[in-house]
């Protein structure tokens, strides 16, 4: 039995990830953990940008890959001071009672 | 020399300039000391340039600025021919005179400063006028003159009928502009270009009969609308709202007599338009009767001298209609030093009665004004035609070329005689009831000569009016000779009093008219004032309710439509566009905020949905 590790197998875990990020994204209510479920999504798009770029043997799977981790950690930055505040000021981290901005 | 003709033309706008943006800080006479400087310099290179071409060192000369429509071929580019140069004398000349007297007359005035600037601007307007070499700088200095005329006839602009006079003789003008404007889009059309050399130069190959009448005539809109003839006179009377300065300087002396110039310098294009020299003429005549039969009938002095003006600007339209070029060109001066005369005495006259300008409150004036009365029966028999007077010799000249083209023209060759005759009247009339008899001032007036600085211009025109007519007398017309090449560089044939003994007789019928007029006025005058306030005399005295009937015609229906559109069209029309299109945007909003839900999830769904609808559709249709 052949057990190399075929790239479809690094898309396959990738998906997994990205589907359980998405999931997390929409049916949890708590900011920080919408958070993590974005950063999971990010994690797994970032997989398959290495996968892909190992099996064609180019580099701009990994470049695009430092871009992404750059501009999460510079997200992140900006949304957990945000989620902070939110919490000082409120008491929850709930995004279901932050509807300040309903039509 | 062309240094001299640029700086002759820009120091009344440095005049201007300075005085707009200084002349209410400086105080009296400061202003007025610079204004009348500039003027009068102006004069004095204009003289030495004029001189030059008077001497016949240079026939003609054309100074060019810059290119100023380069799409129309245009050129910012002035004439100095023998005709310009007169213009720009009498101008400048009779101009500076005002000045100098303005200096007395305003004295005390709230904007003594800005008066002077305006002054100036006109200077510099019909200067611009008058020396043009296109037909697009001469309607640039058209322009500035009526802008000037409305800020100096709405200069007391607290007194609600000088604001109205200046408003309505804005409109009127523009009637005659309409018809100024269209037809230089013809000469445009027709020759490509609209310098006077060209144009005139390929009419008479050029130019149909049919275009030329239509060209003509709509000329003649403008002209007779800058020059107050009918239909177009009736802003003229009401400009005697403005200073009477005012009145001399741009509504006796020069500015309405930009249409004569107008004609004259296009004399050409009338010549192929016969029919338009006759209407020209005739529109002329018919003025020059109407205006005077007015003038017979008016109480107020400054108005008696502004129909007088619209009838004395008939003659001259008569003088150019009938090709007498000269002729109209020499009235146009005599007439701008005797106006220019009576318009200051009776300013002086206003001045000493304290602002009376109601003649029969009057009377017995001689006595206490005796410089003004002095002057102003030269002015009266100059225009009464009395040789040897400067209005005898200029107005007999139109009359007898006139009457020397024979056929209808003999018509009005006894318009303009009888109008002669009624102009002798109403100017005997005028002196009489200003300055003979007895005193009928009201209570608490004294009247007084006044100051030297007012007196001085007096005199010196007082002289003019007398000499002036000298310079082209049938025995010596020196002033033909001089303005001769003018009309000859622009193919112009002009029209000559008839030979032999036929003008001496028509100047002594002519002489005869005035006699006459000043004696039955002499008559009726002399001893009283009678009652001239009922039946036809009050007909003449409202003008024949013209005004009444261009209100009821024109006025009323046009101040109905615009009520009209402000309520329906504007209101309706614009604004409702303008709320509609706000009212849609508010409405589309309204139905699209409850998208707006706030809650982050949803958004995150609709972001999942959109994401996987893309994707479905590009792995369906086409691919990445």
């Amino acid at each position: 039995m052949d057990l190399t590790v075929t790239p479809g197998w690094y898309m396959a875990l990738a998906s997994v990830l990205f589907v359980i990020g998405g999931a997390g994204l929409l049916l949890r209510r708590n900011a920080l953990v919408m958070f993590m479920s974005v950063e999971l999504m990010l994690n797994a798009v970032n997989l398959t940008f290495v996968a892909a770029g190992r099996e064609l043997n180019v580099l701009d799977g990994q470049i695009s890959v430092f871009f992404v981790m750059v501009v999460a950690a510079a997200e992140v930055v900006v949304g957990l001071a945000i989620i902070v505040a939110v919490f000082r000021r409120r008491a929850t981290a709930s995004v279901d009672e932050l509807a300040e901005l309903k039509g | 020399m062309e240094t001299l003709i640029t700086l002759a033309l820009l120091l009344p706008l440095a005049g201007f300039t300075f005085l707009a943006f200084f002349g209410t800080r400086l105080p009296e006479p400061w202003p007025g000391v610079i204004a009348t400087t500039t003027a009068g310099l102006s004069f004095v290179l204009a003289l030495i340039a004029g001189l030059d071409v008077i001497g016949g060192g240079t026939e003609r000369l054309t100074v060019t600025w810059f290119e100023w429509l380069p799409a129309l071929g245009v050129e910012a580019s002035f004439l100095y021919d023998p005709l310009s140069v007169l213009m720009t004398l009498v101008v400048t000349g009779v101009g500076s005179l005002i000045h100098a007297y303005s200096i007395g007359y305003m004295h005390g005035d709230e904007r003594y400063g800005r008066f002077f600037a305006y002054m100036n601007l006109f200077l510099f307007s019909m200067l611009t006028l008058v020396t043009g070499s296109n037909f697009a700088v001469l309607f640039v200095g058209w322009e500035l003159v009526g802008l000037s005329s409305y800020l100096l006839i709405s200069f007391w602009f607290e007194r609600p009928t000088a604001a109205a006079a200046g408003k309505k003789a804005f409109v009127v003008n523009r009637i005659g502009d309409v018809g100024f404007l269209v037809a230089l889009m013809l000469i445009f059309n027709t020759f490509g270009t609209l310098a006077f050399d060209a144009v005139f130069g390929e009419a008479p190959a050029a130019l149909g009969t049919g275009l030329a009448t239509g060209i003509t005539l709509m000329l003649l809109l403008g002209a007779a609308g800058k020059s107050a003839q009918l239909p177009l006179y009736v802003w003229l009377p009401d400009a005697m709202e403005g200073p009477t300065p005012v009145s001399a300087l741009i509504h006796a002396a020069t500015m309405v007599t930009a249409g004569v110039y107008m004609v004259a310098r296009t004399g050409i294009l009338f010549e192929l338009a016969p029919v338009s020299a006759g209407v020209v003429a005739t529109v002329g005549a018919a003025t020059a009767l109407f205006a005077a039969t007015i003038a017979v009938a008016q109480f107020d002095i400054k108005r008696v001298l502004a129909y007088s003006t619209i009838s004395q600007l008939g003659y001259m339209f008569m003088g150019v209609g009938a090709a007498a070029h000269v002729a109209g060109v020499f009235h146009l001066m005599t007439h701008a030093f005797f106006k220019a005369l009576l318009f200051l005495g009776a300013g002086s006259v206003i001045h000493g009665m304290a602002g009376q300008q109601d003649m029969r409150k009057m009377g017995g004036l001689a006595r206490v004004m005796p410089w003004t009365f002095a002057t102003m029966a030269v002015a009266w028999l100059a225009i009464s035609g009395i040789p040897p007077f400067a209005g005898f010799w200029s107005k007999d000249e139109i009359l007898a070329v006139v009457f020397g083209r024979g056929g209808g023209w003999t018509v009005l060759w006894a318009i303009g005689l009888f109008t002669a005759l009624l102009t002798a009247f109403y100017m005997t009339r005028m002196m009489w009831m200003t300055f003979g008899g007895k005193a009928r001032w009201d209570d608490g007036v004294h009247p007084h000569e006044s100051p030297r600085v007012m007196v001085v211009p007096l005199a010196v025109l007082g002289v003019l009016s007398v000499v002036g007519g000298l310079i082209n007398t049938p025995f010596k017309p020196t002033l033909e000779h001089f303005l001769e090449p003018a009309f000859e560089a622009f193919h112009v044939h002009l029209a000559h009093p008839p030979e032999g003994a036929t003008p001496w007789v028509l100047a002594f019928v002519s002489i005869a008219a005035g006699l006459i007029g000043i004696a039955a006025a002499t008559a009726r005058y002399r001893s009283r004032v009678p009652d001239e306030e009922r039946g036809a005399w009050k007909l003449l005295n409202r003008g024949y309710y013209v005004d009444d009937a261009y209100a009821a015609a024109f006025v009323v229906g046009g101040g109905a439509a615009a009520r009209w559109a402000a309520a329906s069209f504007d209101q309706k029309g614009i604004d409702g566009a303008v709320n509609g299109v706000a009212r849609l945007t508010g409405a589309v909003a309204r139905r699209l905020r409850p998208l707006q839900t706030g809650f982050v999830r949803s958004y995150a769904v609709a972001v999942l949905v959109g994401t996987v609808g893309l994707l479905a559709w590009f792995m369906t249709r086409g691919g990445f």
